[in-house]
């Protein structure tokens, strides 16, 4: 019976461990108002983990618009509805691809870089020292990252989707020859401001939110080793991607189930 | 260090965020439409508002006038009661209809508006008196088989008949 | 009136879980504005010592007391008062690698006070002076080599004056002339400023050229000897005579527990032989 004993384990230690992060994520929240007063180590952060992804993400994102234009021309055109076709890639993106391919990179460009300079921050006792001077070192180190991951991330997403927007209108009228006047006034008849973006916008904070946590409590409770580091910075993209598509699936569900 | 250097860069990465949000939302979606110009409410009722929804456009003459803030259902009447907002420069006569049109075939409903010939307007608060219901497809076409089912029966009421 | 001693470790017991007791029923007195040496092999707990003295762990049992206040690990705000009035030099430095040499040793300063920049830059600027390092402030971290980085870290330890200045393996490391540095530093550092220094190390002929008063740890939390290094010195005891002298093999066996060697090698003519 072992076997079963070992299961028993194995579940007790994942409850454990989601109590223990959820433990960290409240001790978080609680430093935030005192690292809001520190607003230069945000703005450190902020371009660290906002500016460094812009290449990438603007690049995904106009390649994503190239793509998506083209593959919906294909199944449109069999139906007459050439036409719809900037509708069509404005919403997957605005909607969907927009925060959750954002939320996907982000978890490994910045994720694990967070992840990465945590761990080693830990493992040559910096943490230890500042604990040591009396400085919460999640108030000094921590939240800053983490308000900056918040804040990057929706404007990272919004990013995303204007490029492939751009990306698919460049497919659309320039080369398979759409009509630009269609192309834009049916995406402004018929995507809403709050309903279709703003959703989008704050999918995007929420990916934001999980991503960035993930990241920091993976690094901060990783084993000071050159082998621990690595497995948690795998384990922040595992995770962080996981997460942001369950999420996405019950925000889905509930912002675009009613009509 | 250059504080001030990476304090100006995250500065254009928020404006680079805004100026995005801002493509989105004027080219590529309905903000421009959107427009908090000063409006009037009116009501409209209907004995069937088909797949009327909030939001959608009120049109005169294909023209989008305004939107459809809430429907709800008389508990008296049992009609539905359609709230609308028009933009103030659009004034309407006091005995124009309203009627629930589709765009296109298949196409979302919107609420057409028709003025009449009345010499005074319709104020804010004032309802629509003359009103026409949505289509509904079931209905057509019940009518349209009992409309062929009558002329089925009144050919065979007349085998010699003149038919030209 | 102050007492002559800073820290009291009142009979301790701590273990980090409940198979291994890293510190046992340990009994010492730390002299205030003294120099004192916590000398064992590694795995002894010196390291362990460090952290309770310091608030990280709370004693299984026993109490830690500083300056006359028992150490509470559950009130943080107690932990974070005391904690002000200690510095501490970590084995490697630990310095902060985003920030340059001048903003790690300005760290504290800044975070614990509101005093202008300017004060600022004079403090950081005598702190470097005193470890000699004062032409080094502009350099970042990765610049460095290892034992300037311990100076530096050095610096930022004793930027606000601590009373306690706790030095983690100080010596580990070092050549010749780096070591003799840091040993003058240390008790330079104690005398001027009339502070306590607690030295972990296993590092003998340093450790006796500067301290006041010595501890002998070994494996399992035991105290062997204390005393003056003199004192040690003359020991008959056969654990610190292996220790002082640093002889391979004593009461801290050279073999690491195993099988008999005719047992590992397979020779049974060897073990029949043995009566």
């Amino acid at each position: 019976m072992n076997w079963l004993a070992a299961l028993g384990a194995r579940t007790l230690a994942v409850f454990k461990g989601w109590g223990h992060g959820a433990l960290f994520f409240l001790g978080l929240l609680r430093v935030l108002p005192q690292a809001l007063k520190r607003f230069g180590l945000i703005a450190v952060q902020i371009h660290a983990i906002g500016n460094r992804s812009l290449v990438i993400i603007l690049a995904s994102g106009l390649a994503v618009g190239f793509v998506l234009a083209l593959q919906m021309y294909y199944a449109l055109v069999t139906y007459g509805a050439a036409e719809s076709l900037g509708l069509v890639v404005n919403l997957s993106l605005v909607r969907e691809l927009g925060p959750v391919v954002t939320a996907l990179l982000f978890a490994g460009r910045a994720g694990t870089s967070l992840t990465a300079e945590i761990g080693l921050m830990k493992a040559g006792e910096q943490i230890a020292a500042m604990e040591l001077m009396a400085i919460d070192p999640r108030a000094r180190v921590l939240a800053p990252r983490f308000l900056g991951g918040v804040v990057a991330m929706p404007i990272l997403a919004i990013l995303f989707s204007a490029v492939g927007i751009l990306g698919a209108w460049v497919v659309a009228v320039g080369l398979i020859g759409i009509d630009a006047g269609n192309f834009w006034s049916i995406q402004q008849s018929k995507v809403d401001i709050w309903r279709d973006v703003g959703n989008g916008i704050v999918k995007s904070a929420v990916f934001g939110v999980i991503c960035t946590f993930v990241a920091l409590y993976q690094g901060y409770e990783t084993e000071a080793t050159p082998e621990g580091v690595a497995y948690a910075t795998t384990r922040t993209v595992v995770m962080s991607s996981l997460a942001v598509l369950g999420m996405d699936f019950i925000l889905t569900a509930l912002m675009f189930s009613t009509p | 260090m250059g504080k001030k250097g990476i304090e100006t860069l995250v500065g254009l990465f928020v404006l680079l965020g805004l100026a995005g949000f801002s493509f989105v939302a004027l080219k590529a979606a309905n903000l421009a439409s959107f427009g908090s110009t000063d409006t009037y409410t009116l009501t409209a009722r209907f004995d069937n508002i088909g797949g009327l929804k909030v939001r959608a456009p009120v049109r005169s003459a294909g023209v989008a006038v305004g939107r459809v803030t809430s429907i709800g259902l008389d508990g008296k009447t049992f009609q539905g009661v359609v709230t609308l907002e028009v933009d103030r420069i659009y004034q309407f006569p006091k005995d124009s209809s309203a009627k629930i049109l589709t765009s296109g075939l298949l196409g979302d409903q919107y609420l057409g508006l028709e003025p009449g010939g009345d010499d005074k307007n319709l104020a804010a608060g004032d309802t629509i008196k003359q009103t026409q219901s949505a289509v509904v497809l079931e209905n057509l076409i019940g009518q349209f088989l009992f409309s062929k089912a009558a002329d089925a029966g009144s050919g065979a009421s007349d085998p010699a008949g003149g038919k030209k | 009136m102050k007492a002559d001693t800073l820290i009291e470790i009142d009979h301790v017991t701590f273990g980090y879980d409940s198979s291994r007791t890293i510190l046992n029923d340990v009994d010492l007195r730390f002299p205030r504005g003294k120099v004192t040496a916590i000398l064992g092999g590694s795995g002894c707990g010196k390291t362990t010592l460090m952290r309770l003295i310091g608030g990280v762990h709370a004693a299984t049992k026993g109490r830690v007391v500083f300056d006359g206040e028992v150490v509470d690990v559950r009130n943080q705000a107690q932990i974070y008062r005391l904690r002000r009035r200690l510095g501490m030099l970590f084995q490697f430095g630990a310095l902060f690698t985003d920030l340059s040499v001048f903003d790690n040793v300005a760290f504290p300063l800044r975070e614990m006070t509101d005093l202008p920049e300017v004060l600022i830059r004079d403090i950081v600027l005598m702190k470097l002076n005193a470890v000699g390092l004062r032409g080094a402030a502009a350099l970042k971290i990765s610049e460095v080599s290892g034992g300037m980085a311990r100076r530096i870290a050095l610096a930022r330890a004793i930027a606000l004056d601590p009373e306690l200045i706790m030095y983690d393996e100080p010596f580990a490391g070092l050549d010749l002339i780096s070591m003799g540095v840091a040993a003058k530093l240390i008790r330079t550092l104690n005398d001027i400023t009339g502070a306590t220094s607690l030295v972990v190390s296993h590092d003998v002929p340093e450790c006796m050229a500067i301290s006041d008063y010595i501890v002998l740890m070994a494996n399992g939390g035991r105290i062997v000897a204390k005393g003056t290094p003199k004192e040690l010195m003359d020991s008959m005891d056969p654990e610190v005579r292996q220790f002082v002298r640093g002889e391979p093999d004593g009461p801290v066996k050279f073999h690491y527990p195993a099988p008999s060697v005719a047992d590992d090698f397979g020779l049974p003519a060897l073990a029949e032989g043995r009566s």
